[in-house]
Order: C-alpha cells, then structure tokens, then sequence
C-alpha cells in the first residue's frame, strides 16, 4: 500500500508537468485548431534559460524571467513563422511547428553545454512524509504551482477581457471577427501563454535534476494526454494529465511484478498504450468535442 | 456549312473499335484520349529526360568518388521510403509520423532472414535479396494492414499523434527484442545482399558501393515505377478524392475506410523495402535508429521534394541525404561553426536545424517543393520570351 501511494505521489507530481504541458497544447489548438509541436522546444529552452538565469537572480526571479522570457520567444516565433500561414491547412502549420521545434531546440540545446547544469531550485531531491508516505518536495512543489496556475488561468478565461475574447474566437473565429475580436491579438496570447506553461513545465520537470539534451521527451508524453483529455478541453489536459502522470508512476513501480519478461521498464510506454487503447472506444478522448462535419 | 452537317461516314467494322488515340505531330499538349493523358510518359520530353537520368544515373559509379557515392547510394534507398510516404501523406492525405516504425520492421525483417542461423541473433541465412526485399515489405505491409483500422477512425492531426506513438511503442520492442535487435547501444549486422552468388557487400571487380549503387538503383527505379503505376490508376484518384475532400469522395462511392487502409498498406510496404535496404551500406542496424528524427526526416523529404509528386519524392530524399554533406561544408563558409562534435554551435547541430529551417522555408516560400521550383524552371523556358 505504501508503495502504491508513493508511486502515486510521483505520478501527481509528474503529472501535473504533463497537465501544465497539456494546456499549452489545448490552448493552441482551440485558438488555431492547430496542435503546435514546438512545445517541447519551448520546455527545454525554458529549463536552460532558467539554468542560466538562477544564478544571478535566485531562483523564483530567474524563474519568473526564464518564463517570461519564453513567452516572448513564443510570441517571436507565432508572429514569424506561424501568422503567414493562416488559413493554409492544419496539417501545414503543424509540420511547421515541427520545423519550429527542431531549430528551438537545437539552439537551445547548444547552450547545455558540457558542464553538468541543474535548475538551482530550492527543493533538489528532499522529501517529507506525509503519513507515513515519503513524498518528494519537488512534487508537492509541482502540484501546488500547476493548481495555482490551472485557477489563475480558468479565471483569466472566465474574467478578462482577452480572456472572452479567446474563447469566443475558439468557439466561432469568424462570429469572434464580426463582432470586432482581433483574431491575431487571440494567436498571440495563445501562443505566448502555452510558451509560458511550457517554460514553467520544464522548470519542473528539470527540478533535482540536472538538464540534458533528452530533456524534451518529456514534453512528448503531453501528447498521450491531449488525446486522452481531448484536443480542445482545458478540463480534459488537467484530468488527462494526472492520469497519465499516474498510470506512468505506478506501471514503473509494479513493472517488475507485471512484466517480468521485459528488461527495461514499461512505464515509458505506458502513457501510448492508454492512448491507443482510449482511442479504440472514444476517438475524439475523454472530454473532447465530437467533431461534426457538416457538408 | 455542308462540311459541319455531313453525315458521319459509314463505319466499317473495323473502325468501330475505339482507335488507339494517335499523336498530332508537333503539338505535344494535345492529348485525344485519357489514356494518352495518363499514360506513363506523357510526353517526348519526359520520355528523353527519364532516360537521359537514368542512363546518367546509372553512369555515376564509374565517375565519383566512393564515399560520394555511398551518399548517393542512401538518397536511393531513402527514396523509396520517402514514395511511401508521399503515397500515404501527399497522395491519400493521410499525415503519418509513424514510418519509421515500418521502415524498422523492413530492417528487422530482412536482416533476420539473412542473418547467420549460428550467430548469437536471430537467422535463418537466406542471403538473396530478391527473397528478403520482398519480405521485408510484406511483414510491414501486413504491420500496416493492421494498423490501419486504428487510423481509420482518425482524422488529421489526431492521426498524426497515435502514429508518432506507434514509433515510440515499436522502438521500445525492437530495443527489447534482444534476439532480433542486439539490444539497446549494441545492434546487430544488417542484412547481407548476395544475388547470383556476387556479394554486393565485398569488393570484387568492382567496390561495394558501386554493386550496392546500382543495385538500389534497379530497386528504386521498379518501386518509383510501381508507385507512379498506382497514382495514375483508380486506386490513385480514390486516393486523391480521399485527401481532397473525403465526405464527397465517401458520397461518391469512394469507400474511405477502405483506401485508407490500402494507402497504409503499400506505404508500409515500400517502408519495409527501404528498411531493408537502408543499412546494407553500412552493415549494422540498431534501435536507436527507428526514432522520431527518421520519420521527421520522411516528412521532411515529401514536403522538401514535392507533396504528391513520384519525382519529388525522389529529389527530397537526395537532399536530405546530402545534408549532411552541405552542412560539413558550411565551417569553410562560416568559420564560426566547428566541425567538431565537442564544440558549439557544430556541423551536426546545424545539419538537424537544417531539416527545420528547410521545412519551414518550404512550406512558406515553395508550398510544391523542389517539384514546384523544376516546374517554374519549366514553365518559364517552354514559354520563353513570353513571361506568362
């Protein structure tokens, strides 16, 4: 029992970077039906931002930089190579994103450099017990800032002008324009907020740690969740990722009881498994709008 | 006015056959017939072209360097990969990530059958290609015959995550598998072509990148004619009616499901070719190789080359496979990039940009690829003084 509670505890913590990642995904796409694949470019260079930036600032400013700092990459790229091809194909764009993600990260990942280089986070690898449970802090530390930043940013969807504005543009882009909504102001913000989500993923994900080039393949796993979740539902990305985060934790934890007959372990490849299999029953994931093509 | 209303003349019996469309010398636009449209070589000028690039094509061992040619040697077997895709992806729409888990299967398959029965891996020592190429793209056919219902059910980009999953699942096994792969970091041999006795893989009379040149040469030039073969037939324009607008090809009695599968099925098929002969150059195979930047790679190739071109298709592969070419010749240019690995920024790290900048450059200036630049070229000569 107390394994599989430890195992959960990882998985919340792992999972909440994957919920974090997710929304980056769903808001893109809702404002530009478009799964944008540079997110894990924008984690990692985020981690290395922060890297660099911790030891001048500290780490909760370095980190509030690094992220902002991303967000504005974001913006860069959106603005760049991403507007002139609006209203050419999705899977255009996507392939672009693809083009988008290779550059950022080698670029980014050519400032890892050869020196072991850690976040400089104020947790490491320490741990509590909660009840008995040794709970890493980096993962409690996870879960209270993805709560944290999941209100902020359903109250920013839910109060704010610009807020509005998105998802009347996510639910009508044309009705959004008539009604006098600037559509690029809504591509901007989209981009530059998932930019951010994704930097502050890969602050996490980097924690007690220290950063390499594979840093990215993180960032993949969200990908298993926004299908699971549903591409466009914010609510979907935070529920997807945490069951994602668990069923990863707790295959590893029991890998060698289940699959005794395979070496390494199972639990990278859980998250695509339950991503197959939830496609098999609903095609359009757990919390997704079923896609209606009128003719 | 009589010569409008004059009577058709009586046709005799022989006449009634539909004629065989016949060519009005000089006016090479002109086509009487559909067949005549849709045949292979439409015109004199492909006809002459083709055969002057093949024939170059063909001239090219006795010419250049061997180390060259062993570039060249893998553009002609990432070609027929790259067709593949473009048949699955340009051709029936369908957006995969997942070919370089097909391609693996390819590799997989045909070195197990060519493997020593006594080495410490998996062999059943049937050395002819002409045995393993074809297996090879069966096993993955068949892989991609079963894949196919899944993807089915999905559209666009839903599509391309589950298949960018497939690569993740497949390159676990394969690095699992130890008896067929060797495990993770070790490999195994790939597979060892010898036809008609002559191994393609050992210097003889001539060096082992001219034997295995030509022989993909061969390999390439049947599958490019297979897959321009079955874009041109009904199986092409259902493909074609599916990527356009798949409700009113499904209205118009196009069954999707089934073309769907079908365009997976010969994708695979021409993956598992191209796995199979990928690493024969080599002649080590392993895991690590069947990752995302593979298939990324493909999709690079279709949209660099030419979305739904045969001739594209092959004109991206060599590019990408000179890539890495050009890019160790940018330090001489660029003096700042060091052409070692220890440093950075370095040639490898540029030539992995290379494939983004590439692909976002194409997409936003050329949209049809290197085909599209050829047939501006074209255009603009066959008009010449005129600019339009």
């Amino acid at each position: 029992m107390n394994e599989f509670l430890t195992a959960g505890g990882v998985g919340l913590g792992n999972g909440a970077v994957y919920a974090l990642l997710a929304l980056g995904f769903v808001i893109i796409y809702k404002s530009m039906q478009v799964v944008s694949f540079a997110q894990p470019a924008f984690m990692m260079a985020g981690a290395i931002l922060v890297s660099y930036l911790t030891p001048r600032f500290g780490f909760w400013l370095g980190a509030l930089l690094g992220v902002i700092a991303i967000a504005a990459v974001a913006l860069v790229v959106e603005r760049v190579a991403i507007r002139p091809m609006v209203g050419k194909a999705v899977f255009v764009i996507a392939i672009i994103t693809i083009g988008v993600d290779i550059v950022v990260r080698v670029v980014a990942g050519s400032f890892v450099g050869v020196d072991p280089r850690s976040i400089g986070d104020p947790w490491g690898l320490g741990a509590v017990s909660l009840g008995g449970v040794r709970v890493q802090e980096r993962h409690i530390a996870a879960i209270v800032a993805a709560t944290l930043i999941v209100l902020l940013l359903f109250a920013f969807f839910r109060y704010t002008r610009i807020g509005l504005a998105m998802r009347a543009a996510a639910l009508d882009q044309e009705a959004a324009m008539a009604q006098g909504v600037s559509i690029g102001t809504v591509f901007a913000v989209s981009w530059a907020l998932a930019g951010a989500l994704a930097a502050v993923a890969g602050v996490f994900a980097a924690s007690g740690n220290v950063i390499d080039r594979s840093l990215w393949m993180v960032a993949l796993v969200a990908l298993p969740v926004i299908i699971l979740g549903g591409l466009d539902s914010l609510g979907g990305a935070v529920v997807g990722g945490l069951v994602i985060g668990l069923v990863e934790a707790i295959v590893r934890t029991y890998h060698s009881t289940w699959f005794p007959f395979l070496g390494t372990n199972t639990g990278s490849i859980a998250p695509y498994v339950v991503m197959l299999l939830v496609l098999l029953v609903r095609p359009h994931g757990l919390f997704g709008t079923k896609e209606v093509e009128r003719v | 006015m009589s010569a409008v209303h004059d009577p058709a003349p009586p046709t005799t019996g022989a006449e009634a056959r539909p004629r065989r469309a016949r060519r009005v010398r000089g006016r090479t636009e002109l086509y009487t017939s559909y067949a005549q449209e849709m045949a292979l070589l439409n015109t004199r000028g492909k006809q002459l072209g083709v055969l002057a690039i093949i024939a170059v094509a063909a001239y090219l061992p006795l010419g250049v360097e061997d180390d060259i040619l062993a570039v060249l040697a893998t553009g002609l077997v990432l070609a027929i990969g790259a067709i593949g895709l473009n048949l699955l992806t340009g051709y029936a729409g369908q957006v995969s990530l997942g070919h370089a888990f097909f391609v693996g299967l390819g590799a997989y398959t045909a070195a197990v059958l060519s493997g020593d029965p006594d080495g410490r891996y998996l062999g059943f020592g049937i050395t002819n290609p002409l045995v393993w190429i074809p297996a090879a793209g069966i096993v993955a056919a068949v892989a991609g015959f079963l894949v196919a219902p899944l993807a089915t059910r999905l559209r666009g980009l839903y599509l391309a995550i589950v298949t960018l999953g497939l690569v993740f699942i497949g390159q676990y096994f394969f690095l699992e598998w130890r008896s067929l792969s060797g495990g993770a970091q070790v490999g195994r041999d790939a597979a060892t072509p010898i036809l008609f006795g002559i191994d393609l893989t050992r210097n003889g009379a001539y060096t082992d990148e001219q034997k295995l040149y030509w022989f993909f040469l061969v390999v390439l030039v049947v599958m490019a004619l297979l897959g321009r073969n079955v874009a041109r037939s009904k199986v092409g324009r259902a493909f074609a009616a599916v990527r356009d607008r798949d409700i009113a090809a499904g209205v118009m009695g196009v069954e999707l499901s089934r073309y769907k599968q079908i365009a997976f099925t010969i994708s695979s098929f021409y993956a598992g070719v191209c796995g199979s002969l990928l690493f024969c150059l080599n002649g080590h195979v392993s895991a690590e190789q069947f990752g995302l930047l593979l298939s990324v790679q493909f999709i690079a190739m279709v949209l660099i080359g030419g979305v739904a071109t045969i001739s594209g298709s092959i004109m991206g592969a060599m590019l990408i496979a000179l890539l890495p070419q050009i890019a160790a010749e940018v330090p001489h240019l660029l003096p700042f990039i060091s052409s070692s690995a220890r440093d950075s920024p370095n040639i490898f790290e540029l030539e992995i940009a290379m494939y983004g900048v590439l692909i976002i450059a194409f997409l936003l200036f050329e949209p049809r690829g290197l085909y599209g630049i050829w047939m501006r070229i074209r255009t603009y000569w066959k008009g010449f003084p005129f600019s339009y």
